[in-house]
Order: C-alpha cells, then structure tokens, then sequence
C-alpha cells in the first residue's frame, strides 16, 4: 500500500495534469459497456478517441490490454478487467491498475475485438505513446513511424504536436508530421506545400518519402489513359524503349500473343517429327534457322501447332498501341511538386558529392604521398631505386601489430608504434643501404633488382612470420567515427589524421632539406660527391643517414597505413607502383612534384572510380594508362627540373 | 680480317643445338610414350614448360642482357601469347562438346544454337552467354594463331613507341613497363573483360581433334614442339646479336646517346627489340599453357615479370645460354622446393620448411648474385674460355652513370 | 663560298638562364674553323643546337645547298644529313673491338632490318683498315677499346667520325688531356680532315688554337664577340677583357 501510495506522489508531482483524470477511464468504460462488449468499427471510434483524450495513465494500459485481447467481463459480477494469463487462469487486474485476485478461465469471458477494431484501438495506441510521459517510448515510436510510415499514423502524430514540450522531440514529430503529410494527407495543396516545405533538403528521409511518389509504371495502352490516371510521359519506339521491349509489355499486359521462341520453336518441330521429316522438310535440312521457320510455318498452316506472331503482326501491334510512364501517385500536382523538389535536392546533392568525392580524393592523396613521401627521399632525391619500399612500408605496418600484442591501450600503443616503426625501418634501411646499394651506386637497374630480392624475401619472411591472414591494428577509440557534414558528405577521423600526419611530413621533409646541416649535406652528396667528399663531408655516412631516414618515413607510414587496411605481407605490393608513379609523375627531386602527384593520382584514381562505382579494378587499370600516356606528354612529371641540370 | 662464317664464328649456337637435340632424345626415350616409362608424364610436362620458359628467357636476355631494357613486362606478353591460344583452344574444344550434347536431340543443331552453347559454357562462370568481341576470331585456329602474334606485337609496339618516343629509359622504363603489367592484369582480373575474368581459361590440356590421343603422348608432342622452338629461338637470337645488328644494341646499352650521333635511330631499334622479343614471348606461352592446362590473370602479375628478369640474372646477361640456363636451373629449382619435395630441415627448435622458405632463399640467392656474380652462371664458362678483358683498373668502362663496370664488362 | 652551315639569331633559355642568345654563325664547305670562349660561353650548348640535342627557342638552323632545317630532325637524322660530333671526353663503345666500333660507324644504311641482315663486303673490311690506319690504330683492330689508352681511343673516335664520311665535323676539345706528342698528331689529323669536309673545332687551349691556323670565333654569353685571324681576335679589347677579367 505505501508503495503504491509513493508511486501516486511521484506521478501526481510529475503529472497534475493527469492526476485529476485518475479514475476517469474506468468510468467511462462503464458508462459504454455495450460498446465495449460488442465494439464495431463504425461505432467504437468516438468512444475510443473519448478514452484516449480522458487523459487517465490507465487508459492506455487499458486500450493495449484491449487491443491485445487481454481484455475480460467476469461472469459473476460482468465486471471488467485486465488479464495475464498464468497456468489454469487468469490474474486480474481491475480499470483503475489495482490487483484484483485471480480467476479461473471458466469464470471470465475474454474480450476479442475484430481486426478493424483492433487497427483503431492501435492508431489510438500511437497517440498515447507519442503524448505520453515517458520520453524514450515517445522517441522509439517517432523511430518506429519514420521507419514504416502510414497514413494511420498522421492523426495521431498531429494530435501529439501539441503537447510536446521537449523541443528536439517537437521538431522531430513537426518533421514526421510534414512527411506524413506529403505522402499520405488527403488535401493536395497540403501536400504540395509540405513538399515545398522542405525546400533543397539533403535528408535521406525526405529523399525517401519523395522518390515513391515519382515512381512511375510503363505500361501499354489500348486506347486512351484511363480515368485519373497520372500520365509521366508517353514514350517513343526506339527513344525511349526498344521494339521488343514494347512487345513485351504487349504480350505482358495480355494484349497480344506471345513471339515464338527458338526453344518453343524447336520443341514443337520436334514434337511433330514424323518419318525423318517435319511437314515436309527433311530432319537434316533443319540445321539452319531459315529451314526451320519453313517448316514451322507449315505446320503452322496445317493448325498443328499455335499461331505465333509474326514481323509484321508484331509491328501492327506495337503501331496499335500506345505506350506511357504512369505515376503510381494519382494526384499530378504532387508529383509536378516531388518533381520540382527532387530535381532541386539532385542539383544540391550533386555538388554536395563533389565536395564528398573532393575530400575522398584529398584523403586518397594524403595516402599516396605518405607512401611515396619515404621514396621521394631515397628515389627523387639519392636516385636509388628502392624496390624493397612496399616492404618497409609493410615492417612498419607489422611493428604497430606487434605493439599492440603488448600494449593492450590502443592510444598508447600508437604512439609507442609510430617511433618505434621508424627505428625498425630506419635500421633495416641502413642495414640494406651498407649491405647492397652501396656497392651497386652508379648502377640503377642492378639496384632494382637486388632490392626485388629483398622484397621478395621480405615478403616470404613476414609470411612464415605472422601467417597469410590478415592482421588488425586497431586505431584508438577516438578515431573511430566520422566528421559528418550532411547525409551526404562525410570523413572519417582516421583519414583527416593521415592528412594532418601527411602535412606534418611534408613540413618534415622541408625543413630536413633545407633548414637542417643534414639537408645541405644530402643535397650536396647527391649533387655531386666527390665535391662534398672533398669539402669534408662522408658520403658514405650521409647516404647512409638519408636512405635510414627515408625507410623511416616508410615505416611510419607503414603505421598509418595499416590503421585503415588488411596488414598482410602484400600490404607493400599494392602501394608500391603507385609510389613510384606518384613520384615520376610529381617530377623526380622535388617533394612539391611528388605532393603534385600524390593529389593527381588520388583526386585522378577517385574520379574514375566515380564514373565507374561499381569496379574499382577498372579505375585502377585506366589510372596505370594515363599515366603511361601522362608522361609521354611530361616525361619528368608535373614540376621538372629544367635545362641542364636535369641532365640527358 | 674477314669475318668468318657465321656457324664458325658461333659454335657456341652449334653447342647447344647438339645439347638440346640430345636432351630431347633422351626425354623422349625415357618417356611412357614412347620409351622406357621412366619419367611421369607429368614431370615431361614440367620439362616441356620450362622449355618455354627458357625460351621467353632468351627474348628476356635479348631485350635485356643485350640492349639494356630491363623490360618488367615481358611475362605479361608471355601470358597474353597463352590467352590467345587458350581462347581457341577453349573455344574448338567446348565446340565438340556442345556439338556432341546437341546431337542427342531431335533435330539437328543450327549454328546459332552451337555458338549459343558454347558461349553459354564458356561464359556461364562470369554470368553472361554472348561473346565478347575480342573472341571474333577464336572459332579459327588460324586466324586465332596470328592474334597470339598480332595482340601481344601490336601491344608491345604501341606502348614501346609511346615509351621510347619519350626517351623513358632505365629504371623509368622499367617502373612504366611494370605498371603496363599490373595494368593488365588489374584488367583482365575483371569479369567483363571477356576472358572470364579470375576464372581464366581453363581445359587448355585437351586439344581439339586429338581426344583419342593421351596426355602421356601429348606431353611429348608438345615437349618437342617446345625443343624446337627454343632451337630454332636461340639460332635467330644468336643471329640477331651477331654481326652490326648486335654491335648496335650492345651500343645503345652502353651509350645511347653516342649512338644516335653515329646517325642511329636508337628509338626505332629499340621498338624493333621491344616488338620482336614480345612476339617470341607470346609464342613462348602459345605452348606453354596447352601443357599447364589453365591460365588467370595472376600469371601476368608484375612478380612474373620480375622472375624472369632472376633467372636471366642468375644464368648471366649478355650471354644466350645464359638465359636459357638460368631459366631451367631456377625455373626446376623453384617447382622442387615450392612442390614440397625438398626435404624440410629440422633445426630442433624449428624446421625449415621449403615450401615456405624457398622465395626467402630466391631473394637472398638473387641479392647475391646481384653483388658477387653479376655474370651468374655464364662467368663459370666464360672462366674455362679465357675470355679476355680490358684492364681498367676498377675505372667505370662506359661514359655514362648506368653502363658497366669492368666487372661486368669481361664478357 | 656558300655556307654548309648557318645559324642565325638562335637563342636558348635554361630556367631563365640565357645559355645562348641570338647567335648567327656560319661555315662554309671544306672550311676549318675555331670556336674559343670562356667557360659558360655556351660552346658545348652550341653543338647540342646544331646536333639536335638541344632545341632552340627561336632561330633558324640550316645545312647543306638545300639549306634542309636541322631543327625539326632527330639527332640521328641530323648525324645521317651529314653532321659528325666528337665529345669532349673520349665516347667509344669500351666493351667493342676497334673493328666493330668503326663498322658500327662506317656509312651504311642505318635502318634496324637492313642492319640486321648486313654483310661486311671485302670492301668494306678494306676500309676499316684504312680508316684504322690513318688514325693510326692499324695493329689495334683486334682489340677491345676499353683496352686503348686515352690519345687512342680520341683518335679511334675520329676515325669513326671519319667512317660516317660526314660533310661538317664537331669536334669538342680534342686535346684535353693528351700528351704533347698526341696533342701534334691530332693537329695534323685535323688539319687533314678539314681539307675534304668543314670542321669546327671548339678548344679553349690557345696553343693548340694556334697551330690550328684558322679562322676563330669567339663566344661570349651564348653570342659571337668576334670573329678573325687569331691574331685578329686576340688584339680585339673585348676578347681580352673576356678571357683575362676586367681588372
């Protein structure tokens, strides 16, 4: 009792509005037992609609219970309650949410309204839900709406707005309302004007509600459209649909026989073999489709087998008939208006893809230059040719799994990760850089292939290491997700982090070169050195340092990499060509050459694969050929060294 | 000082014609087919592609060793050679199937109704029943023959004129070469392709017209079909190096520019190498794959190309034997350890597995040779024919950063 | 004496350095001619123009009676029209005998399938040894060149100059490098050459311009400062303030 009495208090505090209707619903049933003990759809809606406006918190328990058959009459006293069913019997529950004992079957007489009944009591449910106090179920009934919106539900939902006095919640149900109101209310300016409403909006439910009603049917017409219906646009043979597909719809919408085809054809010329010989052709003759139609034109005299149309029959009947776009939705204003609007969200959603396909390309770019960053070092720089980079790339990626097997925080982790990546690459780089480039300067295309054997090895090592199956590098939590803009246009964290460690390696690489002892040092040896030798500088020592560091970059970017790709031994293959074309494409030697090319190949690679959704394979094999035809056009890239210095 | 004739002047060429000839009567009289059953026809098989394979090697070596175009490409004509005979081959012997299925029907079978079958038997796999054009000719053996030669030829010549007219050369070249490859094979990895995507085309051991002829006699066939035109591949090639032609494309490996002054058109000869070394690529693998049975897209994957440029550096550049032995040593070597019939070595706390240590030994072997046998193999002989060489000293021999060092240079 | 060679106004530009600015030269059939400057002149740029490695910006460049433009040939058109080039330092093929070096060189069609199927006739072996000869490697013929000392493989260069039978011969400094007794043997094989086709000689040794005894011009900053006997041009004040500084 005194729990009961303390939920009163709180839904008295929290309702006074309600709290004066307690007991209101119970009556009410009473004043209309008849009704409700042989409710029909014609009647039983003002009532229902009276129950739910009495404002009790019963009332709904009361129409759910109603609704789900849980409603019964006590035989002895024809008193109402609510049951549960348990075991043998029922326990009840009376009108006002009081216990009221149990009862066996036989002593109740379940309430079962029909179908019609039940949709009304549902409809009436909605409203309860979306008016009551609870906020989560007001929510989830919003969802469950938009998500299988219908013309019931309209009522209900306006009847809410009222009352509504969380102000997100109130522009969500005025929104639901207006897409409500565009599909399913029954005045045609409302729903003009709820279309117009929405103006260019982007949102995928208004896309949603809007493309059904511009649905349109192609059918095939006898004589005139028939009355009400919406015409789209009538259609032309060999515009806007071919000869056969006119006929079929013919033969589809029964308005002329089926054509013959060439299996139908055969079975029936088979069927009526008779003495080596179909209707007087000879069954060796019938090897040519001209010998067949013979025969079967015989046949077809002798009504041996159905008339099949011909030519000429299919021609008459496609000129016989007319042929239209209908509108699913009857009404033209609505569909002119859901025209009007889809064409001004397409032109908006269009230039929102291209600003989309635009920051894809900018983060397929970022991708492209921190793979090729590492290169453009030991490539566009030193000149030698590393084939072993994907490699390192690849070294990197499994450093970052490895420290992950370890440290267990996944911020943590990167970061411990990302120097230590560089350290590895940066010592299997020097080691590859006093072991073999050293003895093999001067001669590039030995190079490429000693680093081949490397990679090749590398790539087996990793294998036998850590398997053929993909391996995770998790990136912390609060890289997941993404930057979202609109329905349309969005980036994920992960990629806007690639693009900033990208900068931060350009910024790297500049200051390196040009503002750093090493820089000028690097830049005198490649030069020209014996020059530097003589000026005090260890070539050996600095071509050692550069190809150290220009592995480490690839080791880093080898972290970055796997955040967002499978890490497996052949992660280095599929960044490899790529690289080295995003570096002779820039323009060998000049990092703002290999930026240029980064952005070329990844904005280039983005807009194929635009034109092109579905195969991404494609885009990548018309990327390689223009960039084959590319450098016939600038053979050393986007930004050359000129004249001289670029040498013959 | 009259050059003397050109057999005299090559008995190397004669060597190796003898060798070969040997070799092949050897197989043959070992074989099931028609000798003492002393090989499987299997392993014949093996030996009739490596066969191919050296010969690919030898137009690998010519491009190459030769002229100094590290082509990564050159497997990729190889493989496309290997399609355009697949698409007959497919073709004839889907046909005699679908022939035979339509014979059990009431009436005979229209030319439509073959060709629909086939199609849909060839197709079927990639979801489509209609032909593509590139499959116009494949009904024709003939016709089928000269695009194994025209396709992968006028491929090679369009992209090397693109390449050469721009003056791409060295490592560029190689790097361009090699995105042709992968682009390629990225193509043809497609279903709409019209060659059945990642599929491939399979079956290609079953030549049309010899259904009553078995595999063991086959093998052999084709085993002599390969002999010979390795044979006949190394006399043109030994032709093509001799005399000023091969004096020229040693040149322009060494200097290029200094060839174009001597009034050259190095671009022209180089296209010439380009052109004819993938045409013989192409018949190279118009007689491999009837032997390995199927071919996919991955057989043209830029490593292959790579492969070849190993065994050729291994058997040592600039020398034709060379190639062809690097190709059969590596080549046999690779399907030994890779088959799983090296023994594993146990180290008692791990075993060394060959299937999976093998490519770590090939790219260790290979940075080896790389360094200390930049001749490979061919250095062995070139020790017991004395060939002498220039003293220079440890000087670079050439005028210009990529041609060769006196190491190199001794042969 | 009509020109075999004329340029005229040819200038070219490297990264918005002027290499050679509105240069006009020109000589005729048979003649032997000096091109002196200080480094940076533009000599070497010079020589790319006219072989075609290099192309101008503007001008005109045109050899032989049908004055045929070299600017729109290729530079083994140009080397097939008839223009010979020696490089500074020695550029032969190292790795070839002499034999095959002049063979290469000597005047044949050029085209890759008629090389392919070429024979060297009796007359043809003749005239290698004769070319061999006259530069004076008759009994190295057998030999790798990588092999010949530095004054022989100059000279074995000029004897494939020789072999192309070419009407105007470049020639860049040709003694550098040589010993005195080399340097005079070149002299004379210069002098020689030049009586049967026209040669320009591009030297900054004085000395070995001098005994040259020919007609010099003199670059500076990619254009012609004067042109005359040597004695001529070494009183010109300009070509002295150019090669001794201007104090």
């Amino acid at each position: 009792m005194t729990l009961l009495l303390r939920t009163l208090l709180v839904v008295l505090l929290l309702l006074p509005g309600l709290a004066r209707a307690e007991g209101e619903a119970a009556a009410l049933i009473e004043a209309n037992r008849a009704l409700i003990e042989k409710p029909s759809r014609q009647t039983i809606g003002p009532f229902i609609a009276e129950l739910a406006a009495s404002g009790d918190p019963m009332a709904a328990q009361i129409l759910q219970a109603w609704e789900g058959k849980r409603l019964g009459l006590r035989k002895a006293d024809g008193a109402l309650f609510i049951l549960a069913a348990e075991g043998e019997g029922f326990v009840l529950t009376d009108l006002t949410g009081k216990a009221a004992g149990t009862a066996a079957k036989a002593d109740i007489t379940e309430l079962k309204p029909n179908a019609g009944v039940r949709g009304l009591i549902a409809t009436a449910l909605v409203q309860f839900t979306l008016s009551g106090p609870d906020m989560a179920a007001r929510k989830a009934a919003l969802d469950s709406i938009a998500r299988d919106p219908s013309a019931d539900h309209l009522g209900p939902l306006r009847g809410s707005i009222a009352g509504e006095d969380d102000a997100a919640l109130l522009a969500q149900k005025q929104r639901l309302e207006r897409l409500l109101t565009l599909q399913f209310d029954v005045d045609s300016a409302a729903r003009v004007a709820a279309i117009q409403g929405f103006g260019t909006d982007l949102g995928l439910d208004v896309r949603g509600a809007l493309n059904p009603l511009v649905a349109t049917k192609r059918q095939a017409l006898a004589g005139e459209l028939p009355e009400g219906a919406n015409l789209a646009r009538e259609l032309t043979i060999g515009r806007d649909l071919s000869r056969d597909e006119a006929y079929d719809l013919l033969v589809g919408a029964g308005l002329a026989p089926a054509r013959l085809t060439l299996a139908d054809q055969r079975a029936a010329l088979a069927a009526n073999l008779k003495d080596g010989a179909v209707a007087g052709v000879a069954l060796a003759e019938l090897a040519t489709q001209g010998a067949r139609d013979q025969a079967y034109d015989a046949l077809e005299k002798a009504g041996l087998v159905p008339a099949a149309a011909t030519e000429a029959e299919v021609d008459a009947a496609i000129k016989a008939h007319r042929f239209v776009d209908v509108y699913a939705e009857a009404d033209p204003a609505v569909t002119a208006a859901a025209q009007a609007a889809l064409g001004g969200i397409g032109t908006k959603v269009g230039a929102m893809q291209a600003a989309d396909l635009a920051l894809d390309a900018i983060s397929l770019a970022s991708i492209y230059f921190l793979a090729a960053i590492g290169l453009a070092i030991t490539f566009g720089v030193m000149r030698v040719i590393n084939m072993a980079h994907g490699e390192f790339i690849m070294m990197g990626a499994y450093t970052g799994y490895v420290v992950q097997l370890f440290v267990p925080n996944y911020t943590l982790s990167i970061l411990i990760a990302l120097p230590l990546a560089f350290a590895v690459t940066f010592a299997a780089g020097v080691a590859m850089e006093r072991l073999i480039i050293r003895h093999l300067y001067k001669r590039p295309l030995e190079t490429l292939l000693a680093t081949f054997g490397v990679s090749i090895a590398l790539q087996q090592l990793a294998k036998n290491i850590f398997g053929t199956q993909a391996r995770p590098l998790t990136a912390p939590a609060w890289l997941d997700g993404a930057w979202v803009l609109n329905d349309v246009v969005s980036i994920s964290y992960i990629r806007i982090a690639i693009f900033v460690l990208a900068m931060v390696f350009l910024g790297f690489f500049l200051w390196l070169m040009k503002r750093t002892r090493l820089g000028l040092q690097v830049r005198a040896v490649t030069q020209n050195p014996g020059m530097a030798a003589s000026m005090g500088i260890n070539p050996d020592r600095i071509n050692m340092l550069t190809f150290g560091i220009g592995s480490g970059i690839a080791g880093i970017a080898g972290v970055a990499i796997g955040l967002f790709a499978k890490v497996t031994s052949e992660l280095g293959n599929d960044y490899i060509v790529q690289s080295f074309m995003t570096v002779v494409v820039g323009g060998v030697g000049n990092i703002w050459g290999t930026l240029a090319g980064a952005t070329l190949i990844g904005g280039l690679q983005k807009v194929i694969e635009w034109l092109n959704p579905s195969n991404t394979l494609a885009a990548q094999t018309y990327m390689i050929l223009f960039i084959i035809l590319f450098i016939q056009f600038r053979p050393r890239g986007i930004i050359a060294l000129k004249g001289r210095a670029a040498g013959d | 000082m009259m050059p003397k004739t050109y057999l005299a002047q090559n008995r190397s060429v004669l060597i190796f014609i003898a060798c070969l000839a040997l070799f092949t009567l050897a197989i043959t009289l070992m074989s099931e087919a028609y000798g003492a059953p002393l090989i499987s026809t299997s392993f014949v098989k093996t030996l009739g592609k490596t066969l191919c394979l050296c010969l690919v090697a030898l137009a690998m070596d010519l491009i190459w060793g030769y002229a100094g175009i590290l082509s990564l490409g050159h497997m990729a004509f190889f493989a496309l050679g290997g399609y355009m005979a697949g698409m007959w081959l497919m073709y004839a012997r889907t046909e005699e199937i679908v022939v035979q299925a339509l014979a059990q029907s009431p009436l005979p079978a229209t030319a439509e109704e073959i060709t629909q079958g086939i199609a849909t038997q060839i197709f079927g796999v990639v979801g489509s029943s209609d032909f593509p054009l590139i499959w116009s000719f494949a009904h024709s053996f003939p016709l089928q023959m000269a695009m194994a030669v025209l396709v992968p030829g006028l491929l090679a010549l369009v992209f090397g004129w693109l390449a050469f007219r721009s003056r791409v050369t060295g490592v560029y070249l190689s790097i361009l070469t090699q995105a042709m490859t992968l682009a390629l094979s990225l193509y043809l990895f497609q279903n709409d392709s019209g060659l059945r995507g990642n599929n491939g085309l399979s079956g290609l051991q079953n030549i049309p017209g010899l259904g009553d002829v078995g595999q063991d006699k086959l093998s052999i066939w084709f085993f002599w079909a390969s002999a010979l035109a390795l044979g006949l591949g190394y006399i043109a090639l030994s032709f093509v190096v001799s005399g000023k032609f091969g004096s020229v494309i040693r040149a322009i490996r060494d200097d290029e520019q200094r060839v174009r002054f001597l009034g050259y058109s190095v671009e022209g000869y180089k296209l010439f190498l380009f052109t004819l070394t993938a045409i013989i690529a192409a018949l190279a693998g118009v007689l491999y794959y009837p032997q390995a049975g199927i071919i996919n897209p991955a057989e043209l994957a830029p490593i292959a190309s790579i492969y070849l440029a190993v065994w050729v550096a291994i058997g040592g550049r600039g020398r034709l034997y060379g190639a062809v032995i690097g190709a059969a040593f590596v080549s046999l070597l690779s399907s030994w350890f890779t088959g799983g019939r090296a023994p594993s070595i146990p180290l008692g706390f791990y075993t060394v597995n060959w299937v999976d240590w093998w490519l770590v030994l090939l790219g260790g072997a290979f940075v080896a040779v790389t360094l200390f046998a930049p001749k490979g193999f061919g250095g062995l002989f070139d020790r017991f024919s004395g060939r002498r060489s220039p003293d220079r000293k440890g000087a670079a021999l050439g005028p210009d950063d990529g041609s060769l060092m006196e190491k190199e240079a001794e042969a | 004496m009509s020109a075999l060679l004329e340029v005229s106004g040819v200038s070219v530009t490297f990264d918005g350095f002027r290499a050679i600015n509105n240069l006009s030269f020109n000589i005729g059939i048979g003649e032997l001619r000096a091109v002196i400057g200080p480094n940076g002149a533009g000599k070497t740029t010079f020589m790319d123009i006219v072989t075609g490695k290099t192309r101008p910006d503007t001008g005109t460049v045109t050899f032989g009676e049908r004055s045929v433009s070299l600017l729109s040939l290729s530079e083994a058109q140009i080397a097939r029209a008839g223009v010979g080039r020696k490089f500074q330092r020695p550029t032969v093929f190292e790795d070839q005998s002499v034999t095959e070096n002049l063979l290469m060189a000597l005047k044949a069609n050029r085209s890759p399938w008629r090389v392919l199927f070429w024979k060297p006739k009796v007359e043809d072996m003749a005239r290698v040894q004769a070319l061999a000869a006259q530069v004076g490697l008759a009994d190295q013929l057998a030999r790798k060149s990588g092999e010949l000392s530095h004054g022989q493989k100059q000279w074995l260069e000029i004897g494939m100059l020789l072999a192309q039978e070419p009407r105007l011969l470049l020639v860049d400094e040709p003694a550098a490098g040589m010993t005195l007794a080399e340097r005079e043997q070149t002299t004379a094989m210069l002098v020689d050459l030049a009586k049967t086709r026209a040669v320009v000689v591009v030297e900054h040794d004085m000395e070995f311009v001098r005994r040259l005894n020919c007609k010099v011009t003199v670059l500076h900053e990619g254009s012609v400062l004067a042109e005359g006997s040597l004695d001529h041009v070494t009183a010109n004040p300009q070509v002295i303030d150019v090669y001794l500084g201007r104090g």
